[in-house]
């Protein structure tokens, strides 16, 4: 919805489409400068922290899973890692590399998911994936193939695609078999193909020239691209310890928005697939480097609508990972090690499909939790999307009430964002004045 | 005589209090996805399309749980709308995880989590659906299996009952012949009171059933604990275990209750809830 004159004006859309979760957007050009910007997000709150008091301390991966469907194994893993921080205790090799690869399913599933269906529809002027079904089904059939992969893999180590049960701390409660593991490889050979043939079409998109100026912030590692496991670390400089991290990302609750809004010193940040690529990149193998290269990515990328590209980059990555993963698997025998209770607090860090989330949790000698935190990633980005629109609708001016709207949407869904996580999404109002 | 072809049926998405789960299961049908968007209309489905057609809509299917009075207002005219309302998955169905509200006093979850409680306009209850509007059809689980939503939905199109079990999913460790986890003394599982549907997923896994999908009909939750508690498991462990995704549904509410009022002081003390009605 727009009102007024191309110069003041207010765009807003109440219900932003294709993202997870209920929010809306606000912008006010006046003058012909933007006065305005606010993402507000009207998911009904859940209050998780506050249901997890007074739990066990090994229910928390299958209740922190529920804050969302779309990506439960992150939830599950970072809760696995906060309790494991408590309780003083390293898991064994295998069992790390088995949550690697089911962390592999869950970033082909919810990148092949956000690529396909929710965000390549903007560019091709598409309402929905229906839509360009309908002008190609080659190309979503694809994607959907993917996905499934994606699933399978969620399928094959954690019994279930949307809210896995084969998750505990300390490990898992049986390893799969490794017939059924092996059994991966085909499909995923084929996934990995489509994910190739996957950066080649979306690098083609036309982008609007946007470019940002992100404090990126990501998970590192020495030796491989961080994914289920690392040390928070950013674009200027830091490098802390989860913990320490916990420390100086600070959330605050703002009055139109369910979802806590997070900030480093003050100051905005981002996370997510174009962080994870600014920081990480050389450790990238070398098949997905080299797709980037031909897709044209120099060593950052700043035009938040390329971060299709970069999403599509870590299908690439995803695929070919679960891959080495598959053929080096050998079960966790147990499975799981045994993790016993004691006082503490526990922190817990690892990369979501859309960007770093974070659980600590303070746990008394019974293995009762005392007190809960958790920080989506949509928190931490909700800044920098607002930061966004500002260009985007700077940028735009000369566009029409629709048109603007659209770019509006977009410019969101470039951080794919998940409303259930941060507490809906997006009903754009456009305000003229 | 000309035959003309009829519209297709037109499909609308809702979504309430929630984690998205459930509706995502819709789009995890993956290479039936494309087909079935052949055989119905998608009116509104907000996590997947810009359109929005207007209603009324033939099919709805409503994720999430009643939390806020504006959600109150909109499940009213979600029904209005609709010529059949299909709710999908343990919040619609019972009120969810979220339900766990319903135990504490009013407030005390929100102040908890928010620096600004008096910013939030948020229910002190989160209720099903059907406590609202008469609801068709209830497919359970958290997650629902996206076969059982393929066949709901298949169904309603050709105007016949959806076959989707009832029993429990006792039955179906039995039918595919998983070992016993409580006989065999390993864990406690709500398999015997818990409605199938999974394929008893947990306990092919060696974990006992958390009883995603919610009481089984006729589910004798009261005979299950006091077997399981004299087999060494906790009355606070089985007053959590009964309080998760499924917390208000009245069998394991009420087993809940009467759970914590039969407890002998032996050690602890339970932590069992009662809810506030």
């Amino acid at each position: 919805m727009t009102h007024g004159t191309k110069r003041n004006r207010t765009v807003s859309a109440e219900g932003v489409a294709r993202v997870e979760g209920e929010g809306s957007l606000r912008v006010v050009v006046h003058d012909g400068s933007v006065s305005e910007v606010s993402l507000d997000i009207f998911e009904p709150p859940r209050y998780f922290e506050a249901m997890l008091v007074g739990r066990h301390f090994s229910e928390a991966p299958d209740i922190t899973a529920r804050i969302c469907g779309i990506c439960p194994v992150a939830y599950q893993l970072t809760a696995c890692a906060a309790m494991e921080d408590a309780a003083r205790i390293d898991v064994g090799e295998r069992v790390r590399l088995l949550r690697r690869l089911l962390y592999c399913g869950e970033w082909i599933q919810s990148h092949a998911l956000h690529v396909y269906l929710l965000h390549a529809p903007d560019f091709l002027g598409c309402q929905d994936a229906v839509e360009l079904a309908e002008r190609d089904p080659s190309i979503i059939e694809r994607g959907l193939a993917l996905k499934r992969t994606g699933n399978l893999i969620m399928e094959t180590v954690g019994g279930r695609s949307v809210h896995p049960v084969n998750v505990r701390v300390g490990g898992f409660y049986s390893a799969p078999d490794p017939g059924a593991i092996a059994a991966l490889a085909e499909p995923l050979e084929r996934a990995l193909e489509a994910a190739l043939a996957t950066v080649s079409w979306v690098s083609g998109f036309d982008f609007p020239d946007v470019l940002g100026s992100y404090r990126f912030v990501a998970l590192r590692e020495n030796d491989q691209y961080a994914i289920e496991s690392g040390r928070p670390g950013s674009s200027d400089g830091l490098d802390v310890s989860p913990r320490q991290f916990a420390i100086l990302s600070v959330e605050e609750h703002v009055a139109r928005s369910t979802a806590l809004q997070a900030r480093i010193g003050g100051r905005s940040y981002l996370t997510g697939p174009l962080a994870r690529y600014a920081l990480n990149a050389p450790l990238m193998p070398e098949i997905v480097r080299q797709s980037a290269h031909a897709a044209g990515l120099g060593p950052t990328c700043t035009n938040p609508f390329q971060s299709i590209v970069v999403r599509a980059l870590e299908i690439v990555l995803a695929c070919d990972e679960a891959l080495r993963l598959i053929a080096e698997y050998e079960p966790p025998d147990p499975p799981a090690d045994e993790v016993v209770a004691r006082a503490g607090i526990g922190t817990g860090v690892t990369e979501a499909p859309r960007g770093l989330l974070l659980h600590q949790y303070e746990i008394d000698a019974a293995g009762t939790i005392v007190r809960a935190r958790i920080m989506p990633p949509t928190s931490q980005n909700q800044l920098t999307i607002e930061e966004d629109l500002r260009r985007v609708v700077e940028g735009g001016l000369d566009l029409d009430d629709d048109d603007l709207q659209w770019r509006c949407e977009q410019s969101v869904r470039n951080h794919d964002p998940c409303i259930s996580c941060a507490a809906h999404f997006l009903d754009l109002e456009v305000e003229r004045s | 005589m000309s035959v003309v072809a009829p519209a297709r049926p037109t499909l609308a998405v809702w979504k309430f209090a929630s984690c998205d789960g459930c509706q995502l299961s819709l789009l995890d049908l993956e290479p039936e996805l494309l087909a079935l968007t052949r055989a119905v209309r998608i009116a509104h489905f907000t996590e997947m399309t810009r359109a929005h057609v207007e209603g009324p809509y033939d099919i709805s299917l409503v994720e999430g749980s009643i939390t806020t009075s504006d959600d109150l207002a909109r499940i009213l005219e979600v029904r209005k709308q609709s010529r059949y309302l299909i709710t999908i998955g343990a919040c619609a169905a019972t009120g969810g995880i979220q339900a766990l509200r319903n135990f504490v006093e009013p407030g005390e979850f929100a102040s908890m989590v928010y620096a600004h409680p008096e910013y939030l306009r948020s229910l002190d209850t989160s209720t099903p659906i059907s406590d609202h509007v008469v609801v068709d059809y209830e497919l359970r689980g958290c997650p629902i299996d996206r076969f059982q939503l393929l066949e709901v939905i298949l169904a309603l199109l050709a105007h016949r009952r959806p076959v989707v079990a009832t029993h429990s999913v006792c039955q179906e460790c039995k039918a595919r012949g998983t070992v016993c986890l409580v006989v065999a003394g390993e864990s406690a599982c709500l398999g015997p009171v818990t409605r199938a549907g999974c394929n008893a997923l947990c306990p092919s896994i060696g974990r006992g059933c958390f009883g995603c999908f919610g009481p089984s009909e006729g589910a004798n939750v009261d005979s299950l604990t006091s077997w399981l508690r004299t087999h060494g498991h906790s009355d606070e462990a089985l007053t959590r275990l009964l309080q998760t995704f499924n917390a208000a549904a009245p069998a394991f509410r009420d087993g809940a209750t009467r759970l914590v009022a039969t407890s002998v002081t032996l050690g602890e003390n339970p932590r069992g809830r009662k809810e506030r009605l």
